[in-house]
């Protein structure tokens, strides 16, 4: 059973159709990269997979473990094991990070049936944690997002990642904004939670991402189709022809 | 003329004089409000000439004054003698058991964590012998009467210590002060007294017997807590179950005294009913509370307000004395059709005076919820410093939040400080919060309770956890 699969997917936003009839298969153990100009749909694609209200499905159906995960919260399907990596992490002022992400974390493990941590075991988590992802300890109390720099978002996105230990991780342009060592350090995260039993979705604009990434399979969006789908070559003959070559 | 001539004489000649028979022996006082009531008020609480007095010049004075409407609140025309000013306090059990209560009540104070026994209490269900709810008050005031602490109801104080509070009621609050304070000195039911002699720190925090009591405040409550020299209080107010009742009209005067280097620490949580969904019933909070601060005292207000249809209060201070220090933290809440005007006013009199004032205001569904304060600092209040920060929370885009700083400076040594914000929750921040896993209810709970962080802070412990909690349930349903 492949862990994610999308039929036919249409999904509009605003009233406009944006996703027109997507296909894809992830297994476990795999990265796919998702590459495409602009407003061709890749975000719409990573947020219809998170379940953002904004975005409707009007056909097609997705399986995520055998299950139909249209149908459920988005909540749910990140309790079930689904992480965005957002594009614009947004500030949530007053709240800890610390206290959010413990939360987080208790609600995946209520829903799978283990012990919730209390906030001793929680610190010994996160201090494990972070020497995977490089992050700054003054970042963990700070409240979430609140007045960090681009690189330190994107960075505490992935620590979150980390954290959660999502199946399936979406990575929405976690590279946009960044500068070459912020983006090395946001690969190499990446890199090191890689499992045999999880699969990324990499989300990019550029190809420079995927020299640290390094994706098993590279599909083209462009208006809202699925129009090239290779091995990693696919990313580098674009980045030299650029989108035009595909209209 | 014979003895039994005489007797009816002197019975008939009652009638006349209160106009109907026996008004010692009824459990409530016929509608309305004249001097008669007022005195049948007073008879029946055995209060001394001098307070009797006091209640009826009040009211004479309430009868010259106008019902003000400068609030942004709307309500409509209150009719003064459509209200009981009297009723005995009912003891008597409505249930027999917790099934017969109203399931979603009982769902409220178990969310709110209040214990079963207490549950029954507040319910009207006749309590087991168990749960011997004298015995505990009894140990607690025996505990304060051996350092000299007065903690009892002010129709009490009234009784056994009538010097103290000739000396001190009114002196914050004069009767004149406005027209709801003018009813309420004329009409005031009972409330809390409190006397901290000099030097002492009261060991723990007084409240009107945490939840039970509370059950049973009267609509027109008189509070007056004097903390004499060198001394230190903390008390804490209302309860966060929802109480309801059936007088719509609370006009509540708080008035603390602070002397010398003394502190006065006064916490509210408020849940009053707040009318239904549709915005019918609900009580009216009026209240008028103020305190005073002499040389080097201190005097912090730190309220949690989520109930009431209509809320209009600003627990003031005066920093009468050099050195003194006067705070304000609230969090103001408002759904569906509730009211609220509510602030506070800092008086800056003597020398080296200090202010700061912190409120929160969270308006969701279709409510209006105002910031109104006043800075004021005198001519003779040198070095005077004030930081007010006002920041309101926008939930939904059919409420409204709006804020009037008044800010006036006499004196060029001042130092105010201002600073406001308005923002709303965002669907972006709920949706992030969804996607890690938490639901949106507790996504709301959760951002609302970091933004009252810096005001739950100032509340004792137990407080705290109420409040929080509080906050979450009166939340349910705003954010759809």
């Amino acid at each position: 059973m492949s862990l994610l699969e999308i039929r036919n997917l249409h999904a509009m936003v605003e009233g406009k159709e944006i996703l027109k009839g997507i296909n894809l298969t992830i297994n476990e153990g795999e990265i796919h990269a998702i590459m495409g100009p602009n407003g061709s749909g890749k975000s719409t694609l990573a947020n219809v997979l998170a379940g953002r209200d904004l975005y409707q499905v009007t056909e097609g159906e997705v399986l995520y473990k055998g299950k139909n995960l249209l149908e459920m919260s988005p909540e749910e399907r990140a309790r079930e094991g689904i992480f965005l990596a957002f594009q614009y992490p947004v500030e949530i002022p007053g709240v800890s990070n610390t206290y959010f992400l413990k939360t987080a974390l208790n609600e995946k493990r209520k829903h799978l049936g283990l012990p919730e941590l209390d906030a001793a075991d929680f610190l010994k988590l996160v201090r494990e944690k972070m020497k995977i992802v490089d992050i700054d300890q003054s970042l963990l109390n700070r409240p979430v997002n609140e007045g960090f720099s681009g690189g330190e978002k994107k960075r505490n996105e992935i620590f979150q990642m980390a954290v959660l230990e999502p199946t399936l991780a979406i990575l929405d342009e976690t590279d946009s904004g960044l500068d070459i060592d912020a983006l090395k350090a946001v690969a190499e995260g990446v890199n090191r939670l890689r499992r045999d039993d999880n699969a990324f979705i990499v989300v990019t604009h550029y190809q420079r991402l995927l020299d640290y990434i390094i994706p098993d399979f590279v599909h083209v969006l462009y208006k809202g189709q699925i129009v090239k789908s290779d091995g990693r070559e696919l990313a580098l003959e674009l980045e030299e022809k650029g989108y035009d070559w595909l209209k | 003329m014979s003895d039994e001539k005489k007797q009816i004489e002197e019975i008939t000649s009652q009638e006349y004089k209160y106009g109907f028979v026996t008004d010692i022996d009824v459990d409530e006082l016929p509608l309305g409000l004249n001097e008669d009531i007022i005195r049948a008020i007073s008879r029946k609480k055995n209060e001394p000439e001098f307070l009797t007095e006091w209640r009826l010049k009040a009211y004479r004075n309430w009868l010259k004054m106008e019902e003000p409407h400068w609030a942004k609140v709307k309500y409509p025309p209150i009719d003064y003698q459509t209200i009981r000013y009297y009723s005995a306090p009912k003891n008597t059990p409505k249930y027999n058991s917790l099934d017969e209560v109203d399931p979603k009540l009982l769902e409220t104070y178990k969310k709110l964590g209040i214990p079963l026994e207490e549950q029954k209490v507040l319910a009207g269900v006749a309590v087991d012998a168990v749960f011997d709810s004298v015995s505990v008050a009894t140990t607690f005031k025996e505990k304060l009467s051996e350092l000299g602490i007065i903690f009892c109801s002010m129709s009490e104080a009234i009784r056994e210590h009538p010097d103290l509070v000739r000396k001190y009621l009114g002196s914050v609050v004069p009767p004149t002060d406005n027209f709801f304070a003018a009813l309420n000195s004329a009409v005031f039911s009972d409330g809390s007294f409190v006397y901290i002699p000099k030097g002492v720190r009261c060991p723990m925090e007084l409240s009107t017997y945490f939840r039970i009591n509370a059950a049973q405040t009267g609509q027109f409550e008189r509070t007056l807590i004097v903390a004499d020299e060198g001394s230190y209080v903390s008390y804490l107010e209302g309860c966060t179950a929802p109480m309801r009742d059936e007088n719509q009209l609370h006009a509540a005067v708080v008035e603390l005294v602070a002397l010398k280097d003394a502190e006065i620490k006064y916490s509210t949580v408020q849940n009053w009913y707040p009318g239904d969904e549709e915005g019918r019933g609900g009580i009216y909070n009026f209240v008028t509370k103020r305190g005073i601060c002499y040389d080097n005292a201190k005097i912090s207000w730190t309220q949690v307000e989520t109930g009431s249809a209509i809320t209009w209060k600003y627990p003031s201070v005066i920093l009468k004395g050099d050195n003194s220090v006067g705070e304000f933290y609230s969090v103001a809440m408002t759904n569906n059709y509730q009211q609220a005007d509510t602030g506070t006013k800092m008086i800056h009199l003597g020398k080296n005076t200090r202010s700061t004032i912190v409120s929160k205001g969270i308006s969701a569904g279709r409510s209006d919820n105002s910031y109104r304060g006043l800075v004021k600092v005198g001519k003779n209040a040198t070095n005077a410093r004030n930081y007010s920060q006002c920041d309101s929370l926008l939930i939904g885009d059919k409420c409204g939040a709006h804020t009037f700083p008044y800010i006036d400076v006499q004196n060029t040594t001042a130092q105010v400080e201002h600073e406001a914000t308005t923002s709303k929750i965002g669907e972006d921040q709920i949706f992030y919060l969804n996607q890690r896993g938490i639901s949106t209810e507790d996504a709301v709970s959760m951002i609302v309770n970091g933004y009252c962080r810096e005001v739950f802070r100032e509340l004792p412990m137990e407080f705290a956890v109420e409040a929080q909690n509080l906050l979450s349930l009166s939340l349910e349903g705003s954010v759809g």
